[in-house]
């Protein structure tokens, strides 16, 4: 019998952040993720909304002003991107995660996230008219 | 008329020899029907035959022949010749050590799939003079989509939790758990628990659902993840929030 | 091992990732047409004030603001440990903490209108 093969396994290392840059899908994923920034950050921006409401008139009229400018503009459009990509990837993994049998047969995944994309419509056309866009 | 040649890189390791892996390229006729596994298979039988990689029933069943081609976890067998352009670069499956060339060192992913007891636990015994566990077709259509896995791991290559936290249990061990979880003749969903449910567990999937993306087999383990998640959540929350209510 | 306790911070993160998906996009409309210089009714200063001064309004403001902060702050978290931050438990005081006071601040503030 051959002496005993000497086994020597070659550990391969995952570069520690730029493995995200390897493949497309990975920055989807971080893409996805990213969303929290600008979600938590509109949201923080709310909550100062209302303290300045508390705050009173003068301070919430202040607020309003300071919205008016092109930086305000510009953050608000990219937020709603990642906003509405958040809201887009969340409404189709939704069946993966909550899948519905009825009878023998599961709920094709475009009527579940199709579901959701009507609520999502319907409800954001209630806030807006609620708010006396239209 | 002349036939294409297409390139192969291909890693190499020697363990006895080498201090890292290489690369070594190879010419290969370039069949219309031959996937990355018939040019590998025509490189060992007619240029160089130390070259090491596991296969066997080359129709994508076995789930022997994972490699990375090209970046992309894929069965050798699956992956056609006629889709690729330029050099075919070919490395072992991402994420595991490399024992000798194509061939991964996969006593991990043994190990995790025994841990998660892969087999039926019934809830009461039964004598065998019962007779047979009965189950309706929605019963078995429950959970059939979860025994397709191959455990080729793939999904393990692709996820990159399991690449950066190599104790994570994986998609396709915890998916094999789910699979009995949902087996109405199964009782042993408590026990699973005690593996699945940990920070090892399923908690250490982020969603990402590169796993799902790559799996030959359409298991969706993403998926069953999630649902472990949100079932093992509803269980935390009725446990600390209503500790009377008995399961 | 011992099962997590990892859903004590998922249950709200799943909620307020739901959450933020339905309403999120609505909301920034409204403030962006305020930037926009078209101002909606209910953002003026009294139509927002008599809004605000609802018991199931400051309600319904405290859950949305703390369901929205604390599924990005979880999100936050998980991404810090995907990018290579390894101080897991630091950064999960920091993120949650945030949203904490963020939470805290608000129902403060509508306390007092």
């Amino acid at each position: 019998m051959a002496e005993e093969m000497s086994r020597r396994p070659y550990h391969r290392e995952v570069p520690k952040a730029r493995w995200v840059l390897d493949h497309a899908r990975y920055m989807r994923y971080m893409a996805r993720e990213a969303t929290c920034l600008f979600i938590g950050a509109y949201t923080l921006l709310l909550v100062v909304g209302i303290g300045r409401l508390a705050a009173g008139r003068a301070e919430y009229e202040a607020f309003l002003d300071a919205l008016r400018s092109p930086l305000s503009i510009a953050f608000h459009l990219v937020a709603l991107g990642f906003a509405v990509y958040h809201s887009v990837t969340w409404f189709n993994l939704t069946p993966k995660a909550l899948p519905v049998q009825v009878g023998e047969e599961f709920l094709p995944d475009r009527v579940i996230s199709g579901a959701h994309y009507a609520v999502w419509g319907l409800l954001s056309l209630a806030v807006l008219f609620l708010a006396g866009v239209f | 008329m002349s036939e294409r040649e297409i390139e192969l890189e291909v890693l190499r390791y020697d363990p006895e020899k080498d201090e890292a892996p290489r690369f070594q390229r190879y010419s290969v006729p370039c069949k219309s029907d031959w996937v990355v596994l018939d040019a590998l298979n025509h490189v060992k039988a007619q240029q160089d035959p130390t070259l090491t990689y596991r296969w066997s029933c080359h129709m994508a069943v076995c789930g022997s022949c994972g490699m990375m081609i090209n970046g992309e976890p894929k069965l050798a067998c699956k992956a056609f010749l006629r889709n690729y352009t330029g050099v075919i670069r070919v490395e072992p499956l991402a994420h595991f050590p490399i024992e000798r060339d194509l061939v991964t060192v996969i006593d991990d992913f043994v190990s995790k799939l025994a841990r998660v007891k892969p087999y039926l636990i019934p809830k009461h015994e039964k004598p065998l003079g019962d007779g047979e566990y009965r189950q309706t077709p929605a019963e078995l259509k429950r959970y059939k989509q979860y025994t397709l896995c191959i455990n080729c791991m793939l999904c393990y290559a692709a996820c990159p939790e399991y690449g950066l936290i190599p104790r994570f249990i994986g998609p396709a061990a915890i998916t094999l758990a789910h699979r009995y979880n949902l087996d109405s003749r199964d009782g042993g969903r408590e026990q699973r628990q005690q593996e699945i449910a940990t920070s090892e567990g399923v908690w250490e999937c982020s969603f990402a659902g590169a796993c799902s993306e790559v799996c030959p087999e359409h298991v969706d383990p993403a998926g069953a993840l999630q649902q472990v998640k949100i079932a093992s959540t509803v269980d935390w929350y009725r446990d600390h929030l209503m500790p009377w209510l008995k399961r | 091992m011992a099962t997590s306790n990892k859903p004590l911070v998922w249950g709200p993160f799943a909620a307020g990732g739901t959450i933020t998906a339905f309403l999120t996009p609505a909301l920034i409309v409204l403030t962006l047409l305020v930037a926009l210089g078209y101002t909606p009714e209910l953002l003026a200063y009294e139509r927002l004030h008599a809004f605000a001064s609802h018991w199931l309004a400051k309600l319904a403001i405290v859950a949305v603001v703390f369901l929205s902060l604390w599924s990005a702050a979880h999100r936050l978290r998980i991404s810090c440990y995907d990018l290579g931050v390894r101080a897991d438990t630091l950064v999960a005081t920091i993120v949650y903490v945030i949203a904490g006071i963020g939470t805290l601040a608000v129902a403060a503030w509508l306390w007092g209108i």
